[in-house]
């Protein structure tokens, strides 16, 4: 691992590079699936490879290779030198990266269990219980279980001097079904939706959900839903809970403070942001109740880990503070733009992908709230549960989210159980019109595995910490 | 590429290593790069290259899959250990039957030797032209250019061995600038069939057409869809509906429902891996050559694509659309045509409505009536009794596709290849009574 790195650093710079770094990556990932009593999958993944990213004639260049050797170290540093060359046909302007990364360390995942060392019956038995538990439910016309774990080595050199060895695990699980009637279609899912509720943490993460005790309860509210009423249109206070929260930091903040973004480099394709660089320390994003951070650092969360792609020691960056738009997520070479040092957020999907910058653990600081209380001291509204589905616009402006599940809110309790509940704003109107953030018992960082960024489409694992909030005077019910 | 010399031996050492019952070898091998500018610059130009193989193997009905990218004869047995070890520790599963049989399999026709020779320095003169064509006009461009090489290869212990290479070239630009925004795409087989100044004309063109949008009031509006808008519809059909799993697991909008008229008699849709516009796959990863299916005809719900397991589930033979082992998705058509129509002049017939490019950020809202969100994106104009009059910001719509489907009152002649996660091949549309339920503020 380390002779090939070394290699390939030498000849990028032999070749003519002004600056390289090179990214060892070996992933292990295993994946166990269950469905209506039954086997869907069960899978195991090994891939290696090396990745070798190079300014040359203040250009980028990046080439990757699964064979690690050296004399194919040679071959992939000389074509990433030959990749920036050609870059530099079209550079209008030269790469800077301000001040060198030096560092030198190394960081494990804290596990209490190793998850990959968990027997295949275990995972299983647990999967099939929960499944049995959903499928007792005769509305229940599929019902299915995940349980996941991945761990990634990495060596990361850069011709600076910097040298970093990264040791990250991930676990997380998912149980969910659905529940059809003639006309009518309804899932519920849990601990989240769309994939596994993921942490940086052994085998006890997934112990933590308690998905067996949540199994028959879901599959309940599916059934429920194909009779409930369907979400009136109008426009009314909504409670999300804390996964939809966590959510709605992710599309219309987490996205919207990537600087790269910000600068033009997703333009084609993710889009931009509305939040320009202009705006930055004075612009009012949401309510002073609104307190937004980048924190790598924090245990188990999905975007938690030691060093970023560029050898940047993880950090805490506020975002917003109590409404006040501050900072953004930054590589080296953006961060420079701005006369900054970079945060750490630069990310790739596995060696063969360049970094971008990536989400961390966005998260929304909790407040004092309990939920309870937050819905007694709501005279009518929407509480919504668990997102359905999302949909942003390319500067994270204008937005619409579904979820799951929902209830009425009249006279401080909760009421009817309500399907198809939408919910529809604009990103600062929005968080504007928040007027309470629950507390941090209520506050849960959620592992979110599918973010979707950059062509090549990379996906990456980042964290939310969010607690239930109470948001004033929005469009609902889009949905006729 | 490996040969098919080397494919064969790695094939023969899974097999050897193998104590399973039957035992399946899929190698992917992929060599590709991609360009991509913004601001009228280069910032991201990456290559891989990466031969990444997966085995199933066959215990009784106990399956397990592994993959690795290890060729050696050490990574590959270790591969098939892993997979025979979880077939062995894995519950039975009842539908299966086994792994396919050889069958004859067609020729392969998607191969340009030129565009796999590609340079880093070819795909820098393709995002030149566009970027300084933007820039002399004081727009700003950003986009990609991106060159693929792949060969596929299935093999299995009873004698299957399917072996395809194709390449792909892809390329795509926004154009921006006062305001507005231009899109344009271009897919083929082959690199030099996509011409740069084409691509960057038609953003820029969009983009200047773009210029100082008017805001419209959410509603109601007959709409003209570009391609790209409309292979939107198609993808978001596939993924929510065209699969026999979705199907049997009553979540696709046309369970219960074949033989019935479920679109507008103008729609026909058909999914054809072998058509001769879209990036061939002659075989699917069971090895299973793959099919023309026909999924609505004259509206009607007429069929959904297989893979082995859910074909032997319903009695029936796969279509040749499995995806790579270890995907819980089941089948899924990604070759889809819409049948075109005769009308290229789309506008001419609209009092009041909206032109619309390209669909963004769409997700489903309902499944069952394929009620979708989304934004527009990228040129977005009024329409006026039969004229383009002006550049309209963008809006968000939550309006079911298969009620638009049922409401096309025009397709034109001209069909053009799509690519996003699938190959779609469609005209544009005529739609009356298109749903859009807020604005935005650009």
């Amino acid at each position: 691992m380390r002779d090939v790195a070394q290699r390939a650093l030498d000849t990028a710079i032999s070749r003519g590079a002004q600056y390289a770094d090179v990214r060892v990556v070996e992933l292990r990932r295993e994946s166990v699936a269950v469905k209506n009593g039954a086997v869907d999958a069960i899978t195991s993944e090994e891939s290696a490879g090396f990745g070798v990213r190079v300014v040359v004639d203040g250009a980028w260049g990046f080439a990757s290779s699964a064979i690690l050797s050296t004399a194919e170290a040679d071959r992939v540093a000389a074509l990433a030198v030959a990749i920036g060359r050609a870059s530099a046909l079209l550079s209008l302007r030269p790469v800077t990266l301000g001040p060198p990364v030096t560092t030198r360390g190394r960081y494990v995942t804290p596990v209490i269990r190793d998850p990959f060392t968990v027997s295949l019956e275990e995972r299983l038995a647990l999967l099939l219980a929960a499944d049995e538990a959903m499928r007792r439910q005769p509305a229940i016309v599929v019902a299915e279980g995940r349980v996941g774990c991945e761990r990634q080595r990495k060596l990361f050199l850069n011709s600076e001097g910097a040298d970093v060895e990264q040791e990250l695990t991930e676990t997380g699980v998912a149980i969910e079904c659905t529940a059809r009637a003639e006309d009518e279609l309804q899932t519920r899912s849990y601990p989240n939706s769309f994939g596994l509720h993921m942490g940086t943490a052994g085998w006890e993460f997934v112990e933590q959900q308690q998905i067996l005790a949540h199994a028959e309860r879901i599959a309940d509210e599916a059934a429920a839903l194909l009779t409930a009423k369907q979400c009136p249109p109008g426009v009314t206070t909504v409670i999300l809970d804390s996964s939809q929260t966590a959510l709605q930091v992710h599309e219309s903040c987490g996205h919207a403070i990537e600087l790269d973004r910000v600068f033009g480099s997703e333009a084609a394709y993710a889009g931009t942001s509305f939040l320009t660089p202009d705006k930055l320390g004075t612009y009012q994003y949401g309510s002073e109740h609104v307190t937004i951070v980048a924190d790598a650092t924090i245990p188990g969360g999905l975007g938690t880990f030691g060093f970023d792609d560029e050898g940047v020691p993880a950090q805490r960056t506020t975002i917003v503070d109590r409404g006040r738009f501050v900072g953004y997520l930054t590589s080296r070479e953006t961060a420079a733009q701005l006369g900054q040092a970079s945060n750490g957020t630069m990310r790739a999907d596995g060696w063969n992908r360049l970094p971008l910058i990536r989400m961390t653990n966005i998260n929304l600081e909790p407040g004092t709230w309990t939920l309870e209380d937050l819905i007694a001291d709501t005279d009518e509204g929407i509480l919504m549960q668990t997102n359905r589905s999302w949909s942003i616009d390319d500067r994270r402006w204008n937005f619409q989210f579904g979820t799951q599940i929902a209830w009425e809110i009249r006279g401080g309790k909760r009421g009817a159980l309500l399907k198809n509940a939408t919910y529809a704003g604009i990103t600062p109107e929005f968080w504007r019109s928040c007027d309470a953030v629950c507390n941090r018992e209520e506050w849960i960082v959620w592992g979110l595995p599918n973010c979707g960024k950059g062509q090549p489409p990379q996906t990456m694992h980042v964290g939310h910490g969010a607690a239930p909030a109470r948001f004033r005077n929005v469009r609902v019910g889009l949905l006729r | 590429m490996l040969t098919d010399r080397e494919l064969r031996a790695l094939a023969d050492t899974a097999f050897a290593a193998s104590a399973a019952d039957q035992t399946e070898v899929v190698v992917r091998e992929v060599d590709a790069a991609l360009t991509r500018f913004a601001n009228n610059s280069i910032h991201q130009n990456v290559a891989e290259r990466n031969v990444e193989f997966t085995v199933r193997a066959v215990v009784g009905r106990r399956l397990g899959v592994a993959t690795g990218n290890d060729l050696s004869p050490g990574g590959i047995r270790r591969v098939v250990e892993r997979a025979s070890i979880l077939a062995q520790h894995s519950p039975e599963l009842p539908d299966f039957q086994s792994l396919p049989r050889p069958q004859p399999l067609p020729s392969n026709d998607g191969w340009s030797e030129t565009t796999a020779a590609s340079s880093p320095e070819a795909r820098a003169r393709f995002a030149l032209p566009v970027c300084r064509r933007a820039a002399e006009a004081g727009f700003v461009a950003s986009g990609y250019v991106e060159i693929r090489a792949e060969q596929i290869t299935v093999a299995n212990s009873l004698g299957l061995f399917a072996s395809t290479r194709r390449t792909s070239a892809g390329a795509m630009a926004v154009v921006q600038g006062d305001g507005g925004s231009g899109y344009a795409d271009r897919f083929a087989r082959d690199a030099a069939q996509i011409d740069p100044m084409e691509l960057a004309e038609e953003a820029l063109g969009r983009a200047r057409r773009s210029r100082n949008p008017i805001e419209v009031a959410p509603g109601e509006y007959d709409v003209v869809l570009e391609p790209y808008a409309v292979a939107d519809i198609l993808s978001a059909l596939s993924f929510l509906g065209f699969g026999a799993r979705s199907v049997q697991d009553q979540t696709s909008f046309l369970s219960g429902r074949f033989g019935e008229r479920v679109m507008g008699e103008n729609i026909s849709i058909w999914d054809d891996p072998r058509g001769e516009e879209v990036i061939p796959e002659p075989f699917d990863p069971e090895g299973v050559p793959s099919r023309r299916v026909d999924l609505i005809v004259k509206g009607v719900a007429a069929g959904v694509v297989y893979d082995t397991l859910t074909a032997s589930r319903a009695g029936k033979e796969s279509t040749g659309h499995a995806l790579p082992p270890g995907s819980t998705f089941g089948p899924l058509a990604r070759h889809l045509y819409l049948a075109p129509g005769t009308d290229d002049d789309l506008v001419r017939a609209v009092d009041r409505g909206l032109l619309v490019t390209r669909f963004w950020y769409t997700r489903p809202v309902h499944p069952l009536t394929v009620t979708m969100t989304g934004m527009t994106r990228d040129g977005v104009f009024l329409i006026e009794r039969g004229e383009v009059v002006a550049a309209v910001k963008n809006l968000r719509f939550t309006h079911s596709y298969l009620a638009a489907l049922n409401a096309v009152t025009g397709i034109s002649r001209r069909t053009k290849l799509e690519i996003d996660e699938i190959n779609t091949v469609v005209p544009r549309l005529r739609v009356a009574g298109w749903r859009f339920t807020s604005a935005t503020a650009h």
